[in-house]
């Protein structure tokens, strides 16, 4: 069955077109990854999947309902985690939890179960009448995605779910998306932490300019790029290198970030050669060389030709 | 679309925005202390009492009562990702700035009964038809409750909202009778007063209070048209920003 069914979707806001064109379909049960840098038009999907905002043009039903058409029957059946924060600093978990059933219309004999099963799935009982603003971001965090659930949607999308999280948080909120897959619901994921969706997810659609350039299982795209070596060699004074230096390289891609420099090519022999010529020009101490087993970062950057620094550049606001 | 479930949706957030915002203690203080500061000042004024004044008085304690608080209430939600909440919930566009609208009523309509109450048990004022007035004070909420959301829909930050409401708020307590009848205006402002809703909430207010009831149901009818054509208006407008 298909849970998330996308014809020839496009939003454009006046001249600029967000979304150009995107067909996919997510299956029920499945964890679907949407992967691309800011800008990219992942917001503006989720934005039109669940309602929020109008499609310029194509269709797109969700839990078989069309979200235009149906918008009512469509936000009765997902849950959505938005990245930022979207619940209330000045009532409690437990008023919270009150407010966001009463939207969803549980009736007053379910309510209180519901929320003290969600209190306790993600172990926030103890909390329960702490005000929002008081939480630290991780229970936040699981307090929007407890709200997100409550109703016990069939699809639940998260945007950037463990952004900003520490290590702990990050790994229990996995834990929390891998058991909600166990008990059939659908996940639409968005992250830029690609080895995250390569833990997750199912499958992967890379975006890029508000278009798809691929959507596979995070084993085939790695297979895109398994064959074609990666050469890492790291550096010191990498300010003296310049990113022309590097371009007469024979490489399907090449990377320079935080003193090291990835190049994925068939011709290692005359890679390592050119960079050793540069490094003697300009003076450059290398300290370490490595062919290593390209992964789903790898394929990621050259599917969608960007760098990953320049993605998380852009997501952490250096740009 | 169930129209219970709207309906409840629409309480629960009526409830969650008088809890959350309206009934805090810096607000609930703000509210009766406005409105006894507004009277006494005026009072000292007039030592011999309030009866002219008063319909005025009331009509300016809901216009600030509901505006003051409403339009930063949208602001907020929208700039905090909170109004999107509870558009992603299975609840009409509608339903949540009609919910909006009450919250702003009802704040404005217990700040003018403090008034009403001041006016009438302490400063000389009288209400002729309570029926009617009641029926006026609860439509004056309404109609700038709702010209409050429709300022919040239009602008992006809390701070401009607040400014926005100043542009017609202040105009409205000189142009609308309050203080100066508008037989004794000049002609055109007459008619840019007769564009205005708290003219006629003056003037069917202190239809109750000082003069026969009669003549106030055109002035009920017209606020009850501005009530629809300003939330008509925000919707309009929030959708069209969204887009």
């Amino acid at each position: 069955m298909v849970a998330i069914d996308v014809k020839e979707l496009s939003k454009s806001w006046g001249k600029t077109l967000a979304v150009d064109n995107i067909s996919f379909q997510v299956k029920e049960g499945e964890v679907f990854g949407f992967l691309g840098p800011n800008g990219a038009g992942k917001t503006t999907t989720i934005k039109m999947l669940v309602g929020l905002t109008k499609p310029t043009s194509g269709s797109a039903y969700v839990s078989g309902y069309n979200i235009v058409e149906e918008p009512r029957e469509v936000k009765k059946r997902i849950g959505v985690v938005p990245e930022s924060s979207n619940l209330y600093d000045e009532l409690s978990i437990s008023q919270n939890l009150r407010f966001v059933s009463k939207l969803y219309h549980i009736s007053s004999i379910r309510r209180e179960q519901r929320i003290q099963k969600v209190l306790d799935t993600f172990q926030l009982n103890e909390y329960s009448n702490r005000r929002f603003a008081k939480l630290s971001k991780g229970l936040k965090r699981r307090t929007i995605l407890a709200a997100a659930l409550l109703h016990e949607p069939q699809i639940v999308f998260l945007d950037e779910p463990t952004s900003g999280l520490d290590v702990l948080s990050a790994r229990n909120l996995r834990q929390v998306i891998l058991e909600l897959t166990e008990s059939g619901v659908t996940i639409f994921l968005t992250t830029h932490y690609i080895e995250e969706a390569g833990q997750l997810c199912d499958r992967i659609a890379l975006l890029v300019k508000g278009r798809i350039v691929e959507v596979d299982t995070p084993e085939a795209l790695r297979d895109i790029v398994q064959d074609t070596p990666l050469l890492k060699i790291s550096i010191a004074n990498e300010q003296r290198l310049a990113p022309d230096d590097l371009q007469g390289i024979q490489a399907e891609n090449i990377m320079l970030s935080h003193g090291e420099i990835s190049i994925l090519t068939q011709d290692i022999q005359g890679a390592l050669s050119r960079v050793m010529e540069i490094a003697t020009e300009k003076k450059i101490t290398i300290h370490d060389i490595q062919t290593v087993k390209p992964g789903l970062e790898d394929a990621f950057i050259q599917l969608t030709g960007l760098s990953l620094e320049s993605m998380r550049m852009e997501k952490e606001g250096k740009r | 679309m169930s129209i219970i479930e709207e309906l409840g949706g629409i309480l629960a957030i009526v409830e969650k925005d008088l809890k959350a915002y309206y009934f805090k203690p810096p607000n609930i203080s703000w509210g009766i202390l406005f409105p006894i500061v507004l009277a006494l000042s005026f009072s000292l004024r007039n030592p011999e009492g309030l009866t002219d004044l008063a319909p005025g008085l009331i009509a300016m304690a809901a216009l600030f009562g509901t505006t003051s608080m409403e339009a930063i209430v949208i602001t907020f939600e929208k700039r905090v990702g909170a109004l999107e909440r509870l558009q992603l919930a299975p609840i009409t566009l509608a339903s949540i700035l009609i919910s909006k609208i009450l919250g702003g009523t009802i704040f404005g309509l217990v700040i003018s009964t403090i008034m009403t109450l001041l006016t009438t048990l302490f400063l000389g004022a009288e209400i002729t038809n309570l029926l009617a007035f009641t029926v006026v004070l609860l439509l004056t909420t309404i109609v700038h409750s709702a010209l409050g959301a429709l300022v919040a829909v239009s602008v992006k930050e809390v701070f401009e909202a607040q400014t926005l409401s100043n542009y017609f708020r202040f105009p409205m307590i000189f142009l609308c009778g309050i203080f100066l009848p508008l037989e004794r205006m000049p002609t055109a402002l007459r008619y840019l007063a007769r564009l205005l809703p708290l003219t006629y909430s003056v003037e069917a207010l202190r239809a109750t209070m000082v003069e026969t009831a009669e003549v106030i149901l055109s002035d009920i009818m017209i606020l009850t048209g501005y009530s629809i054509l300003l939330l008509y208006l925000s919707i309009v407008l929030f959708r069209k920003n969204q887009e």
